[in-house]
Formats: C-alpha cells, sequence, structure tokens
C-alpha cells in the first residue's frame, strides 16, 4: 500500500474505534475539534522543519506529491504538500493524535487516574483566555 | 550536533507544551499511569506502520541530522521518542483546553 492509501486508512480506523469500540466520540466534541485545531497549527511548524530541512523524505511513488528533492528544500505550498510536507502527514498526525486522545478518555472514564482533573488555569491568565470560573 | 537535529525539534515540541502543565494546570504528567497506558499501544502501532513504511521506502531519514540508533525493525530512535512526544502533546493540548473551556465535555466527567 501507499502512504496516500494507509493514511486514508488510518484515520478510518481511529475514527472507528472512538466512535464504536472505545466509544468515546471524541470526533461529536468540541473540545477535541478545538484541540486539533492548535495541533494542527503546531504540526505545519514542526512538520515544516522536519521536511524542510531534509530530516525525512519522502518517495514520491507512495505519496501523491513528488519525490523530496536531494539538494533543497521541498515545495512550499502545492504538488501535494503543505508547508514542505506531504499531505498524507497530516492523515498520518490525526489519526495519532484520535487515537492517542480516544484512549486518553477511554481510561479516564474507566477510572485510571480520572483525577487529579485538568485545571482552573492559573488566575494571571484567566483573562487573557476569557476564562470564566 | 548535527545529529539531535530531529531530537531538537521534539524537545521544542516537549518545551513547548510543557508550560500547559503549570499555566493550565493540565496535571497531565502527574496522571504517568493513564499517560502511559494512552501512549505506549499508540507507540506500538505506529513503530509498526514506521518499519512498514521504513521496509518499503516511503520515506527515509538523512543519517546526519539522526541520532542513527536503530530500536527495533530499523525505525530509528529519533521517530520512536516522536511517537511518545507528540501524543503526550496532544494530550497536554486536549486537557489545556479543557482546563480553559470546562463547560466542552470531552467524555471522562463525573457523571
Amino acid at each position: 500500500m501507499t502512504y496516500t492509501q494507509i493514511g486514508i486508512m488510518s484515520i478510518v480506523i481511529a475514527a472507528l474505534l472512538d466512535m464504536y469500540v472505545l466509544r468515546t466520540r471524541l470526533v461529536q466534541r468540541k473540545a477535541f475539534w478545538y484541540s486539533y485545531l492548535i495541533i494542527f497549527f503546531f504540526q505545519l511548524i514542526s512538520n515544516g522543519v522536519l521536511t524542510g530541512l531534509g530530516i525525512v523524505q519522502y518517495d514520491g511513488a507512495a505519496i501523491i506529491g513528488e519525490t523530496s528533492p536531494t539538494n533543497r528544500a521541498p515545495t512550499f505550498i502545492g504538488h501535494g504538500r503543505l508547508c514542505f510536507a506531504p499531505v498524507e502527514d497530516l492523515m498520518f498526525g490525526f489519526s495519532l493524535i484520535l487515537l492517542t486522545m480516544s484512549l486518553w478518555v477511554f481510561w479516564g472514564r474507566r477510572g485510571v487516574q480520572r483525577t487529579p482533573m485538568a485545571g482552573p488555569p492559573r488566575p494571571e491568565v484567566h483573562k487573557m483566555l476569557r476564562y470564566k470560573p | 550536533m548535527q545529529h539531535a537535529t530531529y531530537m531538537f525539534v521534539l524537545l521544542g515540541c516537549i518545551i513547548g507544551s510543557g508550560w500547559l502543565e503549570f499555566i493550565l494546570r493540565t496535571r497531565v504528567y502527574r496522571r504517568v499511569i493513564r499517560l502511559s497506558l494512552s501512549v505506549l499501544p499508540v507507540v506500538v502501532i505506529y513503530v509498526l506502520w514506521d518499519a512498514y513504511a521504513i521496509a518499503r521506502g516511503h520515506w527515509t531519514f538523512d543519517s546526519r541530522f539522526i541520532t542513527n540508533i536503530d530500536v527495533v525493525l530499523n525505525v530509528p530512535l529519533d521517530e520512536v521518542a516522536f511517537f511518545v512526544v507528540i501524543p503526550i502533546c496532544a494530550i497536554l493540548t486536549l486537557e489545556g483546553v479543557r482546563s480553559s473551556r470546562p463547560q466542552w465535555l470531552i467524555g471522562d466527567e463525573e457523571s
């Protein structure tokens, strides 16, 4: 299978686990999507470093885009890439964090260190976060 | 030092998300059993995916920028560390959002 195929498959499996096996239903929760948006932004940066510097290089036969060039950075946006990284990395990242969060909530619900719960934020940042106790 | 480049990116991720534990009081590192039970299955699954992708040549690593320590099935230490660090960052983010917006339930609240 190609990276594209495995990437899509990983999203389907992670979503099925979240919905029907672990029954955490994170994909239906605002907190999950808000968290994902934050992670998405930071993934573009950290993954952009890994791929932009050529630390990780990809074979064009496995991805939508082209093989990573050896003597320069890959395309920044376009040709199946976003911030140097193949779009497949976004599929990979999505399933990785959905599965992780789903397991985290699953164990919490089973009573494994459900407490101490998170929060509240330190008072100094309440205003910045528009946090209402 | 160049061989630590990949690891430095991961260090950046740990530092970049670590403040959530103190400022938003996420209490993730304090719940190390739950954290381990959540992260370890992910490490196993994604290391296997990584090993398959490396064997098939989907991706390769520039040996100048990684530690060149193979952990298992030709998967470098840097990648194994990635599969530990990124899930921790993800959980910190989720708990940071919960801390800031406790009204957005994530499913493990007391019923």
